[in-house]
């Protein structure tokens, strides 16, 4: 791969990249996270190794005898990406004092979905963050265990349903908060912390390049709508990653070294957050939310989505 | 997949890659995009592109030559799922049963 000095951001230079996933992986029909992948390699510098978790991802795009993948590519476990990252890092140091490699600098990119970085993988992610290496780690996260059947994760919304959080008469499906991923990592001090999603995707590609050019461990939380486990239509995906942006479900932001936290664009645009509710209306997902008796409960939900807008405003100074 | 037991590359390697470009995904398509040159952007003068950059298959084409901008579709990838119909900014692309 040749080196490249900006990221592509404009649709000229786009289309002057080769996309780093070919066509033909199996991937749902409407599933985000392709996209993603694809503006994941309009940032690339250079020679680029991705290490990744067991997820929907992986074992779609790379059904043997085939893969979709244009670049070098390893399969890890569903817990130890940013683990095998970190060998992989320390690998290429080593071949290439020995001279038996040839490139000084290799980017590593660490990619899991959201049940190996929330739940499973968290382990070795922080571990990772801790020792330091130069990698990215990318979080892509559709709310559940999609691939094995929509097993509700860390990473699921409160009053999401799920085949391990069935809404019924007794509970209004996950009761649990998600857990605020980005910001346990950035609690790590590391150097760059980012959220992201497909919609605004120069706003996605701009981070990810900043996110390697940092030195040191960087982190970035994608958005990627799944319209089979939160049965919506396959057409709206990307459109639903905005509207989390704009219901202040998953605002957008950075945080510098664990201290400095900036809002990015999309989200400081927000004058007032749109109620949750326009969001819970077009997923099957939460259509039990809306009757009667779990009123109360999406009201709560409303109350505690404010409240962390409020929290992220007050530390990125915004008013 | 032919290859003899020792002619399979250690460890299960796919050594070319991309390949999965010979498997075919369009036969799971139940709606095709049709796209209308009229208002579209590309062709007006190559801006845009929002359904090039959405595609989760890669099954946009977008080629200029000489000045000239078109547009067309590969049906062997398409799943149908109409992600370029919804973030179209003009409505040039409609979604057809198959």
């Amino acid at each position: 791969m040749a080196t490249e000095d900006k990221p592509a951001v404009s649709i000229k230079d786009m289309l002057k990249r080769e996309p780093i996933l070919s066509s033909g992986h199996r991937m749902c029909a409407g599933c985000a996270a392709p996209t993603v992948v694809k503006l994941m390699g309009m940032a690339l510098r250079g020679p680029t190794i991705v290490c990744e978790n067991t997820g929907c991802l992986e074992v779609a795009t790379t059904i043997y005898p085939y893969t979709a993948w244009k670049i070098p590519w390893i399969h890890v476990a569903f817990e130890n990406a940013a683990a095998v990252a970190s060998g992989v890092i320390e690998a290429t140091k080593v071949m290439y004092s020995k001279g038996r490699y040839e490139h000084e600098h290799v980017d590593v990119i660490a990619l899991g979905g959201d049940g190996s970085s929330f739940d499973i993988g968290f382990g070795a992610i922080s571990g990772a963050m801790e020792r330091g290496h130069d990698m990215v780690y990318m979080c892509y996260d559709n709310g559940a265990y999609q691939n094995t059947g929509i097993q509700r994760s860390g990473a699921t919304f409160t009053g999401q349903e799920t085949t391990t959080s069935w809404a019924g008469s007794k509970i209004p499906g996950k009761l649990e908060r998600k857990k605020p991923l980005a910001e346990i990592i950035a609690a790590h001090r590391i150097p760059y912390v980012a959220t992201s999603e497909p919609y605004n995707y120069r706003d996605f590609i701009t981070k990810f390049r900043k996110a390697l050019e940092v030195e040191g461990p960087a982190f970035i939380h994608a958005f990627s709508p799944c319209p089979r486990g939160w049965r919506s239509a396959t057409g709206a995906s990307i459109s639903l990653s905005k509207l989390a942006v704009e219901t202040g479900l998953h605002p957008l932001y950075e945080v510098i070294n664990g201290e400095e936290w900036i809002m990015s664009g999309p989200s400081k645009r927000i004058k007032e957050l749109k109620p949750v509710d326009e969001y819970f209306k077009t997923q099957g997902q939460f259509k039990h939310l809306f009757k009667p008796e779990w009123e109360d409960f999406r009201k709560r939900i409303q109350d505690q989505v404010t409240h962390d807008w409020e929290l992220l405003k007050k530390k990125c100074g915004v008013d | 997949m032919s290859e003899k037991y020792n002619e399979i590359p250690m460890a299960g390697n796919i050594l070319e890659p991309g390949n999965s470009e010979k498997y075919k995904t369009g036969g799971w398509r139940a709606e095709k995009p049709i796209h209308n040159n009229e208002k579209c952007l590309w062709i007006k003068n190559g801006t845009c592109g929002r359904c090039w950059i959405f595609c989760p298959d890669m099954s946009v084409i977008l080629t200029e030559k000489d000045g000239k901008y078109s547009y067309a579709y590969n049906y062997d990838y398409c799943k149908g799922c109409g992600i370029c119909a919804t973030e179209c900014p003009t409505d040039s692309i409609h979604m057809e049963k198959e």
